[in-house]
């Protein structure tokens, strides 16, 4: 499929630009700049019906082009009576027979990408990854199984092998899409279990996105797809494995703020290997670069977020626990101690920018 | 009976003659105002979302507000603008253009509208009794079976009572198409409006049942505990999308159907030429109308339905890209070695013709099902619907309103102010739309409330806003345009456009029982071929005589009311029993009415002869 096609793209998005924008979106959240196999071989497929629809665009607006200025009624002409032709056979066979053949062409890549895309056989294989992911209103939760490892928001993934999504969602209909990997696949709830792979080309942060309307704050149902080398998602795996949830930190204030997490917060967020909670895992809310998915990673925030959490992801789940603005830093400080692997986004976008 | 009396006497005489009319030509009237101002709230609507989109991080309204207005844009455009304002030219034109009188059924005609009209009232409520509808105009389940506050329920219901009166309107133009046509319209005689409203009637029959069924699914889970869409207690989600998309495919043809056939006999007329490939553009409208039954699960490739599934929908929506390319096809080959005027239905059918290409083709590319992994719920799809149904429904309704509005109103719509309000509403159009397929790609999905900075979708959002304002605009310009006509134009001809069929062979505004005599058709266009041959009107078919009219009515009303009432002690009754005092006097209503309806006979009355010559042309 690729070759000509993968020759062709350059020229496409090359006149995309022109048309429009500085651009075609961010590195990591447009699907016109594909980071990862599934997210290639669709814009190949995209590229293919664009090819095949300009092409008839072309002719059609020829055609109208060349009707509208020769045959406008002219000054004079008002009385003018055209012949009735009635039609035109062999047109009417022309018109039908060529669009089925283009359509056929667009067809077999069709047919052959989402099969390709569907296809689970390597996933026997010894080693290969699977990952469950469940959606929540209004976050996402994902369970590493055979590696005993739970995380939310943030999706720690090897670059260059195919990682295997077991999809599922714990109340509404979600849809997980992340642009510039993969296309999108829904979470149902229920019985009703979706897989997918992702298979990351090149380390990055890349952006995800909920794509099924699933309440208030569907649109701030942000996560990251976090791709690094196969090196560094081993080291990430065993930190992770690693981690003692009984942990003492180390400043007073970290501690205090352990003992109000485990009074006011311990039974819907769980620190460790978990099922997916009423809540997000925080095992390493330390590591992570945003807070809700949505804002800045920073202590005035998480304080912000613990206080009122509706402010800022309306119809979320985690509503009426109130602490006071003292506890709420003290938790603030414990959680943003929570670190416990070196390989953090900040360590990938640091490297893939070099 | 009903016409000249009522104009002599006062508004309320007026306004009791609407509501008991069974007049096609006044229920079009009805049809026409209540969906132009249904039009007017979902495009109020429309730019509140457009301002919200604006820039990043916008804060305008509230995202659980903004939920409500895409539901209620979505809903209101398709299924209280687009619908009966397609009902009201369906109603205007189809039996003037079969030789008729009337409709077949003219009390169910009747009964359709008002049961459309007060199932939208009903929805519209919602705003102002603690929020409206808010899990998107698709409804999906389980956010809908699980949405708090009563919103959902004024969707069930409203779409419920509405729906129904669809279906009765479908059903009655099916029949007076079979039954009613004059002597001589065979069925490949027939203009091709009628032709396509005959084939949306077919769609609405088949395609309708199963809302119905769906929304009386989610109405016993919302009301009365079922679990037909819970998945805890065994149901499944999935099978809402599945009734939804039966029927909402379906609804994207009946929606484009007619106003493919109001874009044939409009170019046809103003190219002075005979429909290019008549019998292939009747042959295309079936085949779409069939294939469109067999496509819904595109709408679903995300879902989880499997590659097998997927590439099956996948191609038949291909498919349906065919019949609609012979359709193109055909128009500028009717256009070609003709005498194109440049009208103002003619400038909104030309440009409809680049739009609808550009949004067919959108369609192939999201028919490719792996694609539209990546196009899937985002603002490409968003771009690619209101290609389809701006630039096909809305400009079809806007060249058909001015094509027929003096077939309606006894005036021709001003020229100069019909391409003064064209313009902006043309440009915006691609303004706001075009860019959105970008958007869509650049990874911006479809019903978010906001967007952040640094994403790169400020600029495209902008412009799409712009262009949403540039659409306002010409709207306005349209409305002002009604006003002008209405004050300063002359009465029109019976003919002001040089026409080929057989409602330019009577008065306009017709006489109420339309034909003094029934006409003779020789062949397609009639009033065309009796032109040619050097006669002025239609040679009648039968002689002149008593014309039999039926009684107006003021039961359907009645019972449309008596749903409407019905529907809040549905909505309630989980609040408190005492609501349903109103389900019994509600239904007692509309039961007592139906009641009242079969046993009181109802013969209607007779024109006389005498008095049809006495008024010579009826008026």
């Amino acid at each position: 499929m690729k070759g000509w096609i993968g020759k062709l793209r350059p020229v496409f998005i090359f006149s995309v630009l022109t048309l429009f924008l500085a651009g075609c979106g961010e590195e990591n959240l447009s699907a016109l700049k594909p980071k990862g196999y599934g997210a290639e071989l669709l814009l190949d497929l995209m590229v293919i019906s664009i090819a095949i629809m300009l092409f008839v665009f072309v002719i059609v607006m020829a055609i109208y082009t060349f009707v509208l200025i020769r045959y406008r009624r002219k000054k004079g002409d008002e009385d003018y009576i055209p012949k009735q032709t009635e039609g035109n056979k062999s047109l009417e066979i022309i018109w039908t027979v060529i669009p089925i053949l283009l359509l056929l062409i667009l067809a077999v890549p069709t047919v052959q990408a989402t099969f390709d895309l569907a296809d689970e056989a390597p996933r026997s294989e010894e080693g290969s990854i699977t990952i469950e992911v469940t959606g929540n209103q209004y976050w996402w939760h994902f369970n590493y199984p055979d590696q005993e490892v739970s995380t939310s928001q943030d999706l720690y993934i090897p670059t260059g092998e195919r990682v295997y999504l077991d999809m599922t969602s714990s109340d509404v209909i979600h849809s997980f899409w992340v642009p510039s990997i993969a296309g999108k696949m829904d979470t149902n709830p229920g019985g009703n279990e979706n897989t997918m792979y992702l298979e990351a080309y090149e380390e990055g942060v890349y952006w995800g996105h909920c794509a099924e309307l699933c309440g208030e704050s569907h649109s701030l149902m942000d996560f990251r797809v976090i791709a690094v080398s196969s090196e560094d998602y081993d080291q990430w795996i065993s930190d992770m494995q690693n981690i003692d949830a009984e942990a003492t930190p180390e400043t007073q204030s970290a501690q205090d703020g352990k003992a109000a997490f485990e009074n006011s917060c311990m039974g819907c967020h769980a620190i460790g290997n978990s099922p997916a909670g009423v809540g997000p895992n925080l095992s390493n809310f330390g590591n992570r670069t945003k807070i809700a998915g949505i804002l800045d990673y920073n202590k005035e925030n998480l304080v912000d977020w613990i206080m009122n959490p509706d402010e800022f992801k309306p119809g979320n789940k985690m509503q009426g626990y109130n602490v006071s603005e003292e506890e709420a830093q003290q938790i603030a400080d414990y959680l943003m101690q929570l670190d416990h692997s070196e390989v953090t986004p900040e360590s990938v976008s640091s490297s893939s920018e070099e | 009976m009903s016409n000249a009396i009522a104009q002599q006497r006062g508004l309320g005489a007026m306004i009791w003659d609407y509501i008991t009319t069974v007049d096609h030509k006044k229920i079009a009237h009805l049809y026409l105002v209540s969906g132009g101002f249904f039009f007017l709230i979902g495009g109020l609507e429309a730019m509140i979302i457009r301002i919200q989109l604006m820039k990043p991080d916008n804060e305008f309204i509230s995202a659980g507000l903004y939920n409500e207005m895409i539901t209620m844009h979505g809903t209101t455009m398709i299924f209280l603008a687009a619908m009966p304002l397609i009902f009201a030219l369906m109603n205007a034109v189809v039996p003037l253009q079969i030789g008729a009188r009337d409709v077949a059924f003219p009390f169910l005609n009747s009964l359709g509208f008002w049961l459309f009209l007060f199932g939208g009232l009903l929805l519209n409520v919602s705003w102002f009794t603690g929020g409206a509808p808010d899990a998107g105009w698709t409804n999906y389940a389980p956010l809908s079976t699980t949405s708090a506050g009563h919103g959902v329920d004024y969707y069930v219901m409203g779409l419920q009572i509405s729906g129904a009166g669809t279906l009765i309107g479908g059903i009655n133009f099916l029949v007076t198409i079979i039954n009613m046509r004059a002597p001589g319209m065979t069925y490949m005689r027939m203009p091709l409006f009628t032709w396509t409203t005959f084939i949306t009637s077919v769609l609405i029959l088949f395609a309708f049942p199963a809302l119905t069924v769906g929304l009386f699914l989610m109405m016993f889970d919302r009301m009365f505990g079922s679990a037909f869409f819970d998945v805890t207690a065994g149901g499944n989600e999935i099978i809402w999308e599945h009734l939804f998309w039966i029927f909402g495919h379906p609804e994207v043809y009946i929606l484009i159907l007619p106003l493919f056939g109001a874009f044939s006999d409009i170019i046809s007329t103003f190219s002075k030429k005979r429909l290019f490939g008549y019998s292939a553009m009747v042959f295309a409208t079936v085949l779409i109308g069939f294939l469109g039954f067999m496509v819904w699960a595109h709408h679903m490739f995300t879902v989880g339905l499997g590659p097998i599934a997927n590439s099956i929908f996948a191609v038949s929506t291909m498919a349906i890209a065919v019949p609609t390319g012979i359709k193109i096809f055909n128009w500028l080959f009717t256009m070609w070695g003709g005498s194109i005027k440049m009208s103002a239905a003619m400038l909104w059918s030309i440009a409809f013709i680049p739009s609808f290409t550009i949004g067919g083709m959108t369609g192939v590319m999201l028919a490719s099902a792996a694609a539209d992994y990546q196009y899937h719920d985002t603002y490409f799809v968003v771009g690619h619907f209101h290609y389809v149904i701006v630039g096909g429904v809305v400009f079809g309704i806007f060249a058909a309103l001015h094509y027929w509005w003096p077939k309606m109103f006894g005036k021709v719509l001003n020229e100069k102010l019909g391409h003064l309000a064209f313009w902006p509403f043309f440009i915006g159009f691609h303004l706001t739309f075009f860019i959105q397929h970008f958007l869509g790609l650049m990874g911006m999905p479809r019903r978010y409330w906001t967007y952040f900075e640094g994403q790169s979708l400020a600029t495209g959002n902008m412009i799409s806003t712009v262009g949403a304002f540039l659409m306002a605009i010409g709207t306005l310009i349209f409305l002002y345009n009604i006003v002008y006509t209405a004050i300063k134009e002359p009465q029109a001809s019976a003919d002001p456009w040089d026409g080929r069929t057989l409602e330019w062979s009577i008065p306009s505004t017709p006489p109420f029982y339309n034909f003094k005599q029934t006409p003779l058709v020789r062949g397609l266009d009639p009033l065309w071929i009796e032109k040619m041959e050097g006669r002025k009107g239609v040679t009648p078919a039968e002689p002149l005589g008593d014309i039999h009219m039926p009684n107006a009515s003021v039961l359907p009303f009645l019972m449309s009311l008596g749903l409407f009432i019905a529907g809040f002690g549905f909505i309630y009754q989980v609040d408190h029993n005492a609501w349903f005092i109103a389900v019994a006097v509600g239904m007692g209503l509309t039961l007592g009415s139906m009641l009242t309806r079969s046993l009181k006979d109802d013969l209607g009355y007779h024109i006389h002869k005498e008095d049809l010559v006495e008024k010579g042309d009826g008026k």
